[in-house]
């Protein structure tokens, strides 16, 4: 079973405490303060008042912070990253509330899935929300991100709608795919994520093919590619980490690897569980997926060295609280202890809340109201999401083809039903 | 022109207007391919535009698809159709339904080249027609060309189309050389979609037929005009989007049907046409539909048993005289 993490140690670090939070004071008395405390800090510009969706009081400094990670990263082949991690105090407090939203946005699907308003199939991500967020800390919205389908928070740290994933999942026309994909099938091609795929391991060839694009088009971004342990042996996954090796294109594998292929013990499944080295000749870093910085500071160093090298594996060491999916109550292969044990030791929101306090970067007040708006926040997308009307019947036959004027297609009895495609 | 230079022409032009168009397949640049389709095109574009990948069908096709995604132009090449089915997946689940899946945000502007069906002699691995099985999903365009003509202005126009094509060639015409008019040598020469063409007009009996077996229809068409049958002879070009509205219209003149593909009869090409003739002309037909198939074995290698399990033109005949009621 994964091992629990040690407590993390940090370094105390040399700044002044944000003047602001001290005193709860205006940001002109925070001048004030400021100027008292240190000259230096008075010609910087004052923080800025955070939108109202974030707790008052929450630092909002960009002032550099290091953090060791709790564990070192193992690495095949490769130099591994130095485990001291920069961040700031603003960019914890927003991993924080990204990943809080995503832990609450996946708890509500749980709800409307037992309200049987989801159907079919839904893939819940609670627990991994680190690789998420920490790859998003890492990148621009230019480098690409392809998935399988256990895709909700990556659409939704891509920039993606609140209201629209609820919609999608309920089947409603104001879903991110109107309606017509479902949980497996998000997309937002505007910020370059390419969904949301249903067919285990076939999104690794096809990352890679982004990849190749994006050096045809000589853009000097990156793909990541992200799939399971369960896919992880997959021959399709070898071919087309073969050619991109070979073309050298700009490709990060992430496995995120929560120990489980649906019911089956990653050992059971993988003669060799270090998905890390399976690259053979590509390199490979091991990761602890649970570690918001840990997982920035992998994808940062991966995006540099693809760009230069050619592919990277990156083995993101996570968990996942619910099931494979709805359909699996997730405790027939897998102890209640092991599952509690993990959120104990190691959940991804609890350590960034523990950075955030060990700073003094925020009270636990502050951080529960922040969690109760999102609450609010979550709850008021999914009552919208629930005003969306179902899509018109005129939906069946529209994106069948880009270029379908003029062409046939039929209903089920189609004396009934038989139209030319929009 | 040959066949052969036909695609590799349309090929050239192709990637020389739009530089996102490339091309991915084995032994497509160095060997100037495995049937020399794409000779001459690696010394002039180059090996990022050339791509000689290794034998993995599922990786290739996965990259190319998603190089689709991103809204590059691949030209994959099949060496032949047969080893698509180690792609299938890709084809299917990751190309053709995208845009649908999407509603419209991700589309896929790939083509899927080789040659299709029976050679000569390759045995039951490499002889299969897969037009009935792509034909069958809503989301690919499935072209068959026959001549130099289709050739060219398909494989333009497959090149050009925004969706994820399947065209399926067929190495036994590579070499077969047809007369051509100067327009198709023009480089914005195209061929529309959708639309059969007729390639002989007769009034007694309709003829349907794709790739190789239209020439074999030709030659049905000539023997039985001597009989006193005219028999007129549709080139389908495009299995899907099928031209229904061609093939009902020409059966509702000459009130007789016989289709004919190279493929296993259950579940072909054939049963979809004769299916569409019921339910839009069943009034105009004066005989039942006839049906020439491969036949419903795999293929066998010894020359005698390969004769008899691919149509032969004389098989043609006799099933245009049976729609017509005459004795053989």
């Amino acid at each position: 079973s994964p091992p629990s993490a040690p407590v993390p140690r940090h370094r105390i670090p040399q700044i002044p405490l944000n003047p602001a939070r001290a005193s709860r004071a205006s940001p002109a008395m925070a001048a004030a303060i400021l100027r008292r405390l240190s000259p230096a800090a008075a010609q910087r510009a004052p923080p800025r008042l955070l939108p109202p969706t974030l707790a008052r009081g929450v630092s909002d400094s960009t002032e550099p912070l290091t953090v060791e990670t709790s564990v070192p990263f193992t690495s095949h082949i490769v130099d591994p990253p130095s485990r001291d991690v920069s961040t700031t105090p603003r960019e914890l407090a927003a991993a924080f509330r990204d990943m809080a939203l995503m832990r609450r946005a996946e708890i509500a699907a749980d709800s409307l899935y037992k309200a049987k308003l989801i159907r079919g199939f839904c893939h819940l991500y609670d627990g991994q929300e680190a690789v998420a967020v920490g790859m998003e800390a890492a990148i621009t919205r230019r480098d690409a991100i392809i998935t399988a389908y256990r895709d909700h928070c990556l659409y939704l740290a891509r920039g993606g709608d609140l209201v629209a994933a609820f919609a999608e999942l309920m089947g409603r026309v104001d879903g991110c795919s109107r309606g017509k994909g479902g949980s497996m099938h998000f997309y937002k091609k505007d910020a370059n994520f390419y969904g949301g795929h249903g067919i285990v391991g076939a999104q690794v060839p096809l990352g890679c093919g982004l990849a190749f694009a994006q050096r045809y088009r000589k853009e000097g971004t990156v793909t990541f590619d992200l799939y399971g342990d369960g896919a992880a042996n997959q021959g399709q996954l070898f071919e087309a980490l073969n050619m991109a090796a070979l073309w050298k294109l700009p490709v990060i594998l992430v496995c995120e690897n929560n120990h489980y292929g649906m019911g089956t013990a990653e050992w059971k499944a993988s003669k060799s569980p270090a998905y890390y080295k399976r690259g053979d000749y590509v390199p490979g870093l091991k990761v602890d997926g649970m570690d918001f910085l840990a997982v920035k500071q992998a994808c940062k160093f991966a995006k540099e060295h693809v760009l230069e090298n050619g592919p990277i594996i990156l083995e993101m060491d996570t968990y996942r609280y619910h099931g494979h999916s709805m359909s699996d109550p997730g405790s027939t292969y897998r102890t209640r202890d092991e599952i509690a044990g993990i959120r104990q030791e190691r959940d991804p929101i609890e350590r960034v809340r523990k950075l955030l306090l060990t700073h003094d970067l925020a009270t636990a007040q502050e951080l529960k109201d922040m969690e109760k708006e999102i609450r609010k926040e979550v709850d008021t997308a999914i009552a919208k999401a629930k005003e969306s009307p179902m899509p018109d019947t005129s939906e069946l036959f529209k994106n069948v083809y880009v270029n379908d004027c003029g062409l046939e297609s039929f209903g089920v009895d189609r004396k009934v039903v038989r139209t030319v495609l929009p | 022109m040959t066949v052969r230079e036909a695609l590799n022409s349309a090929l050239d032009e192709e990637m020389s207007a739009d530089p996102s168009v490339f091309l991915m397949g084995e032994e497509v640049g160095e060997y100037q391919g495995a049937y020399k389709i794409t000779k001459g095109l690696l010394d002039k574009y180059g090996p990022d535009r050339v791509l000689d990948t290794p034998i993995t069908e599922a990786g290739f096709t996965g990259i190319g698809v998603g190089a689709a995604y991103q809204g590059l132009r691949p030209v994959v090449e099949f060496m032949t159709f047969n080893f698509s089915m180690q792609a299938i997946d890709h084809i299917i689940n990751s190309a053709a339904k995208s845009n649908y899946m999407s509603a419209g945000q991700i589309s896929v502007p790939i083509v899927f080249r080789g040659p299709n069906g029976a050679a000569a002699g390759v045995g039951a691995q490499h002889s299969q027609c897969y037009a009935a099985w792509y034909a069958h999903v809503p989301g690919l365009k499935v072209l068959t060309p026959y001549s130099a003509e289709d050739a060219r202005g398909l494989l333009k126009a497959a090149i050009r189309d925004p969706d994820p094509v399947v065209f399926l060639e067929n190495e036994l015409l590579y070499g077969e050389s047809f007369p051509i008019k100067a327009e198709v040598l023009d480089s914005s020469f195209s061929v529309p979609i959708g639309k059969a063409k007729i390639e002989r007009e007769g009034k007694d009996v309709t003829i349907t037929a794709f790739s190789k077996m239209v020439g074999y229809a030709l030659q049905a068409a000539e023997i039985l005009s001597k009989e006193g049958i005219s028999a007129e002879v549709i080139n389908l070009r495009s299995i899907r989007p099928l031209d229904r509205a061609a093939i009902n219209a020409s059966v509702r003149k000459t009130n007789r049907l016989v289709t004919v593909e190279e493929g296993f009869p259950q579940h072909g090409v054939g049963a979809e046409i004769c299916m569409s003739v019921v339910e839009d002309s069943f009034e105009y037909l004066d005989a039942p539909v006839e049906r020439i198939a491969g036949a419903d074995v795999p293929m066998p290698y010894a020359a005698n048993l390969e004769r008899l399990a691919v149509p032969q033109v004389e098989d043609i005949v006799r099933a245009a005289k049976r729609a017509c009621y005459r004795s053989s």
